[in-house]
């Protein structure tokens, strides 16, 4: 291990990977903080404090963007530049262009909040931030894409790596949804506010296009990549089946981008849509499942590990959740079963159970694989890993099942009739029963906040512990070389 | 013929793999959005739709950006409950001038869509300012700077011209206009002429006073004129029951 950093301080760009690696921790710790926040007004009202700057309205999208953007975005440069560079043993192109796609995403992440909570939003979910920021992505982005793919062509072998294919599907993904998702008129060049450029069904369909994709290539695909190098590696097995990871890939990359209209189901999109994209959801659930078996069944000979290894108990749990809110979503995805799921709180708690369960686990798993190497020392506390799995663990379950009642009750209060065929309960009624569950999801939410607490606690002791480590030897040396 | 595909030839060359993996991403969105600017059925033919006045269209911009939408749909399904509920379903020709759609995703409260002339000026303007003190078991924010906050109309004319830019049939010339008489009839287009963008928002706002106070225009005036027109624009004691069915 100490060999390849030694000879890695020149041979790979780990300064960009571990700037990346540090910010992710700190934007899970705000970004969650913020979801706590907005979970909790939900709860108990008051917390908006009649102020525009803390109402749920300008708040959730901080969430969202420093929770997806903010640590999954931060998580998944970090790893894409750690695999890319291992896996084709060469060094990132440039290294002005890695800085640059550092400084850039931290402040499109910031100026995104702060325009939120200044009242600035395209009101359009997971893409909120207004044209400027929209730009400065599309540079940012660009700039990735180039660094990315001129590094694989550097690569020092003819085989690209199946992680590398994930990534590379993301990023042109993502390019691809952003750009037509934000097609805008600002109102004037010195203006923030914009309108997008399509209306009403077309303006719903590309928006739920990308909403749905930004999930799929975002949190799905991209996070599969950090599985298919970090999995193998933590386990020290390599891939369970090749063969499926070649199928798996092109059916997910196909599939996924038609299922993003089941989020407008019974709605005034033409049925026809709709329809397509329940039958694509449904199919989807098998490239899913292809990517979830070949994740867990890379443990096989290595199953004791789940016991001994707090590092491989997070991808393992990360990979069963991504089983499982893939089983969900088709599932949510049927029309009759979205007729009662849609507009409540089961569709809350299913984003949550990939959310938190496939992509903050599987990040967390890979951030403590990853942490120790870059700094090339050893984690400073294994208890504080077992913790952190725990907390996270409850946490998520104590979410999820909390959102699934309150969805199914909401859904089944909101269609109850009376014997006289009348409403049998007035929506307030639904909304004073939802109480106890937004309680118990903000303290589900709590545990997981302070899971993450405790990482970015032990990770920053870690880097710390290695820079004491590295003075050591560097003054063991300076004696050896003043008696020499 | 011998022609023998091998996937390493994919995994050996990233120009065919990137460009591979843009013509399978490609596909889903071609098929499912492309149609719908060009098959004419998406949209229902109906009377009465028309764009937002200057004011209404400020009252918008507030919504979006108070984020009105996290919580509030404004697109009703075709079940029973929500019939009884909301009223008529919604239709796609509901939301054919909003630049951005509200459809939203998400019921923490209720449906919005036709929320308009469901209750009085007075109630939307205290339920926005004290929604707890309307409805007790509400969880909704109290957004009591719309009361404080004056309206900023100095952009009214630029919002509209951005608005006609991607689509939305306010006029500029005076054929524009023509075309909008015919269109929307002459008590409507004259709202939709951009040159008197300022005129028409501090009449309709005076004259409607939907906040109450009569010594400004607030950002409640704006919200609670867009609130009211929610869902009102189509009569639809007019059309048979299943007139739009054929277009689902």
């Amino acid at each position: 291990m100490a060999v390849t950093t030694y000879s890695g301080a020149e041979q790979y760009n780990f300064d960009i990977v571990k700037k990346f690696a540090v910010m992710s921790l700190i934007w899970a710790v705000v970004g969650m903080f913020v979801g706590v926040y907005i979970a909790s007004e939900l709860a108990w009202p008051f917390l908006n404090f009649d102020s525009p700057y803390f109402s749920f309205g300008r708040f959730r999208p901080v969430h969202t963007s420093a929770v997806i953007f903010g640590f999954g975005g931060s998580a998944l440069f970090a790893t894409s530049y750690y695999v890319v560079q291992r896996t084709c043993q060469t060094r990132l192109i440039s290294d002005g262009m890695a800085s640059f796609t550092f400084w850039g995403w931290q402040t499109i992440i910031v100026t995104a909040a702060l325009s939120y909570v200044m009242g600035y939003s395209q009101g359009r979910e997971y893409a909120e931030m207004e044209w400027p920021i929209d730009l400065l992505i599309e540079v940012v982005w660009v700039t990735y894409l180039i660094l990315f793919v001129g590094t694989i062509m550097r690569r020092k072998q003819p085989h690209i790596y199946v992680a590398n294919w994930f990534y590379l599907a993301f990023i042109l993904a993502t390019a691809l949804l952003h750009t037509f998702n934000n097609l805008a008129m600002p109102i004037d060049l010195f203006s923030m506010k914009s309108y997008s450029l399509f209306a009403g069904t077309q303006d719903a369909m590309t928006q739920w296009w990308y909403g749905h994709n930004a999930v799929g290539f975002f949190l799905t695909a991209a996070f599969l990549g950090m599985m298919y190098y970090f999995v193998p590696k933590q386990a020290g097995r390599p891939i369970y089946s090749y063969r499926l990871s070649i199928v798996h890939f092109w059916a997910l990359g196909f599939m996924y981008m038609w299922v993003g209209a089941h989020h407008l189901h019974w709605t005034a999109l033409p049925d026809w849509t709709s329809s397509l994209a329940a039958a694509f959801s449904i199919l989807l659930l098998m490239p899913s499942w292809g990517g979830m078996i070949n994740g867990i069944m890379t443990l096989s000979g290595a199953w004791d590990k789940m016991r001994t290894d707090p590092i491989m108990r997070f991808m393992i749990v990360a990979l069963s959740f991504y089983g499982m809110s893939t089983f969900e979503g088709p599932m949510m995805s049927l029309k009759e079963v979205n007729a009662l799921s849609h507009y409540t709180d089961w569709t809350v708690g299913h984003v949550h159970s990939g959310a938190l369960g496939w992509v903050a686990m599987i990040s967390f798993g890979s951030l403590y694989h990853m942490i120790p190497k870059l700094w090339d020392t050893k984690m400073y506390s294994q208890k504080l890993i077992e913790w952190h799995f725990w907390l996270a663990t409850i946490g998520i379950v104590l979410y999820i099942v909390a959102m699934w009642i309150s969805g199914i009750t909401q859904g089944l209060m909101w269609r109850s009739f009376d014997e006289f065929g009348n409403l049998q309960y007035s929506f307030a009624e639904s909304v004073a029963a939802m109480m106890p569950f937004y309680a118990m999801r903000a303290i589900g939410g709590m545990f997981f906040l302070s899971g993450a607490v405790l990482m970015l606690f032990n990770s920053l002791m870690t880097i710390r512990q290695a820079k004491q480590e590295n003075a050591v030897l560097e003054a063991k040396l300076a004696a050896k070389l003043a008696r020499a | 013929m011998n022609f023998n595909f091998k996937h390493e030839w994919i995994e050996t060359n990233i120009g065919l793999m990137a460009v591979l993996t843009m013509l399978a991403i490609s596909v889903g969105g071609l098929v499912e959005i492309a149609p719908l600017f060009f098959i004419d059925k998406t949209i229902e033919k109906v009377e009465g739709v028309r764009p937002y006045t200057p004011l209404e269209q400020r009252g918008r911009d507030i919504y979006v950006r108070e984020g009105c939408y996290l919580c509030h749909s404004q697109m009703i399904r075709p079940f029973r409950d929500e019939k009884l509920r909301y009223g008529h379903y919604s239709l796609a020709a509901e939301s054919q001038y909003d630049h951005p759609f509200q459809w939203g995703s998400k019921r923490t409260g209720p449906d919005l869509a036709r929320v308009g002339g469901k209750y009085s000026n007075e109630w939307q303007v205290q339920h926005l300012v004290a929604p707890r003190s309307m409805v007790p078991e509400s969880v909704m924010p109290n957004y009591p700077w719309l009361l404080s906050t004056p309206l900023d109309i100095s952009d009214a004319a630029d919002r509209m011209k951005a608005l006609r830019k991607v689509g939305v049939p306010y006029s500029l010339t005076q054929e524009e206009y023509k075309a909008n008489v015919v269109k929307f009839g002459e008590t409507v287009a004259p709202l939709l002429h951009i040159p008197d963008a300022q005129k028409n928002l501090l009449e309709q706002a005076n004259f409607g006073n939907y906040d109450g106070d009569r010594s400004g225009i607030s950002e409640m005036d704006a919200l609670v004129a867009y609130l009211q027109v929610l869902g009102t624009m189509i009569d639809f004691s007019k059309y048979n029951d299943d007139a739009f069915v054929d277009n689902r």
